[in-house]
């Protein structure tokens, strides 16, 4: 991995959290704060990470990727449509009675492999697609993006038990542990601590990395399988509104819609990253 | 007719293991259910086709659309009263709102598991998944009906959710006349003195009373709708215009399953008295599930009862249509 490269990621990664606020803000609705603190997940999982065709969206060989926490579904959209599934054009849709993106991945999208927004369905359904890998020799990876509220939900630990009782090592969990969730920190609601240990417990391998960082994205997303036999959960640490200033670690921009002048402000800011990476870059 | 029958979910069971022999992508999904979804010759003869999730319902349908996503024809096996309800969001969203192939095979369900309390019943089934778009609601009556059930579901794509019972149950039908196609009633009684609509197990009470009310001079129509979802209008229709009266019969709660849908579709295109026929909207004693079928009313000298005095509040002067 050049150091190029990983300017090269990180400015798409920068430009893709300008058009996650621009659907936010014309669609009048969103998951900014969840949204932007993925983004540099899904940004190295489909620029750098996944094996896939935009142009044949269910080509067998493919990798899977489930966006289990469906609210942060922007940024999905904004990665998907980069990556050539579908016209950028879709996107300015986003809000509008009858837009093909709605608030939550819906089947129809190319690229959604699967409806998500009811927490806790993802890694189930990573499960039996890795599963189904392993008894056809397919040689697919399944990737799974959850959030760390959703790690409340036992249907997630059903299938934890799952992944490792099946020696899935195919198949990838990441949590976007970015500490908060709607109604404030994520250990004042129901304490996940300590969260990489009952991973481990649950016969995981565990690989803790900062997930806003590119760097260390990749090098986990090289290393795969962490641990032959074993499925691996990627303890990604976020910040939650990552890269707009105001939104950064602010529970109440979970769904929040930024002002004409919030927007314009983001806009600055993150415009001053990507100007930032570009000199990097050039270096 | 055998007047003891064989169960309908060991018929099921043999029927999938022989079409998953054939076709290697039909995959049974269990929640360490194999005794009592009789699964153990299919565990045995094809374990590439088989995941045993463990008593965790959710993960069971999660894994089984994973596995339909990869293309394979998914069962979901297990009880249905634990199927048809814990499970029921991964069954809304990963399979019917995902339109996967993946049925969910709930097996002694009802009031099967009569003893064990309500905890063990299904009757709230039928109503939950109607309510459901893009998932068919079938409920076997006989062993026979049942392997045909299984054969029709092996070759048609698409989420559906079955009910069997776990006792063995009469046959229904004479034997090689059994009968099953999706969607449609099967008519096994003429009569023009009243329509009688049963659905899965149920179905053989409601036989007993067309013949108890025939031996009164009562000619009921009998007919078996196998399939609740999408519910043969048709026959619905044409039972209500010739008889001027249904009666529906059902293994589940009177409010919202086959009854219902009878109820709600001739509301609005025929009008017809109804006399709905199911569980009460309580919980039961304890009992086999003889002893709570006749404790609600429901086993054949019941609903004969029950018909006659029905009957005879529409009017003895009724004309005959």
């Amino acid at each position: 991995m050049t150091q190029i490269e990983l300017q090269r990621l990180r400015i798409i990664a920068l430009e893709t959290r300008k058009r996650v606020m621009n659907m936010v803000f014309t669609g009048k609705g969103g998951h900014t704060g969840g949204s932007l603190s993925s983004v540099d997940i899904l940004v190295a999982l489909y620029f750098h990470a996944l094996r896939f065709d935009p142009a044949k969206p269910d080509s067998p060989g493919r990798d899977r990727f489930i966006m289990s926490k469906g609210h942060s579904a922007e940024g999905l959209y904004c990665v998907l449509s980069r990556a050539g599934f579908f016209p950028d054009s879709w996107l300015s849709e986003y809000g509008r009675f009858g837009s093909r993106l709605f608030g939550h991945p819906t089947m129809g999208v190319p690229g959604v492999e699967m409806p998500t927004g009811a927490l806790g369905h993802g890694l189930p359904v990573g499960v039996g697609m890795a599963l189904a890998d392993k008894r056809d020799g397919a040689g697919y990876r399944t990737f799974v993006l959850m959030g760390d509220g959703e790690q409340a939900e036992g249907s997630v630990w059903e299938a934890a038990m799952a992944g490792s009782n099946y020696s899935l090592d195919n198949l990838v969990g990441i949590v976007d542990y970015n500490g908060l969730q709607i109604s404030g920190k994520v250990d004042d609601v129901m304490r996940l601590s300590p969260l990489a240990e009952r991973w481990a417990a649950f016969g995981w391998m565990v690989v803790e990395i900062d997930g806003n960082d590119m760097g260390q994205l990749l090098a986990a997303f090289d290393a795969l399988p962490a641990r032959p036999g074993s499925p691996t959960l990627i303890l990604a640490r976020t910040i939650k509104g990552k890269g707009v200033s105001y939104i950064e670690g602010q529970a109440s921009w979970h769904h929040k819609v930024p002002t004409k002048e919030q927007y314009d402000l983001a806009l600055v800011e993150l415009d001053a990253q990507i100007a930032v990476c570009a000199a990097e870059a050039a270096v | 007719m055998s007047s003891v029958g064989s169960g309908c979910r060991q018929a099921f069971m043999r029927a999938l293991l022989d079409e998953a022999r054939k076709d290697p992508s039909i995959f049974v999904v269990t929640t360490d259910a194999r005794g009592s979804a009789a699964l153990d010759d299919f565990a045995k003869a094809l374990p590439n086709q088989f995941v045993e999730a463990g008593i965790a319902e959710q993960d069971a349908v999660g894994i089984g659309a994973g596995l339909a996503h990869s293309g394979k024809r998914v069962f979901v096996c297990g009880p249905a009263c634990f199927h048809s309800s814990r499970s029921v969001e991964q069954v809304r969203v990963d399979a019917a709102y995902a339109d996967l192939d993946l049925k969910i095979v709930g097996v002694s369900g009802g009031v099967a598991y009569g003893a064990l309390g309500a905890t063990h019943h299904s009757l709230h089934d039928i109503a939950l998944y109607r309510s459901i778009p893009n998932i068919s609601v079938i409920l076997p009556s006989d062993a026979a009906q049942a392997e045909l059930v299984a054969r029709a579901l092996a070759r048609r794509r698409g989420p559906a959710y079955v009910r069997m019972g776990r006792n063995p149950v009469p046959d229904s039908y004479a034997p090689g006349a059994a009968a099953f196609e999706f969607g449609k009633a099967e008519r096994l009684r003429e009569g023009r003195d009243c329509a009688i609509v049963a659905c899965g197990e149920a179905l053989h009470y409601a036989r007993g009373a067309a013949e108890l009310l025939a031996a009164r001079g009562v000619e009921c129509r009998l007919l078996d709708m196998p399939t609740i979802k999408p519910l043969d209008e048709a026959a619905i229709l044409e039972a209500a215009s010739d008889c001027g009266a249904v009666v529906t019969v059902e293994e589940a709660y009177a409010k919202g399953g086959l009854g219902g849908a009878a109820a709600e579709f001739l509301s609005e295109r025929r009008p017809t008295p109804m006399l709905i026929l199911g569980f009460p909207d309580e919980y039961l004693p304890a009992g086999s599930s003889d002893e709570l079928f006749a404790h609600v009313g429901l086993d054949s000298s019941g609903i004969a009862r029950r018909i006659e005095a029905f009957l005879a509040r529409l009017g003895a002067g009724r004309a005959a249509p």
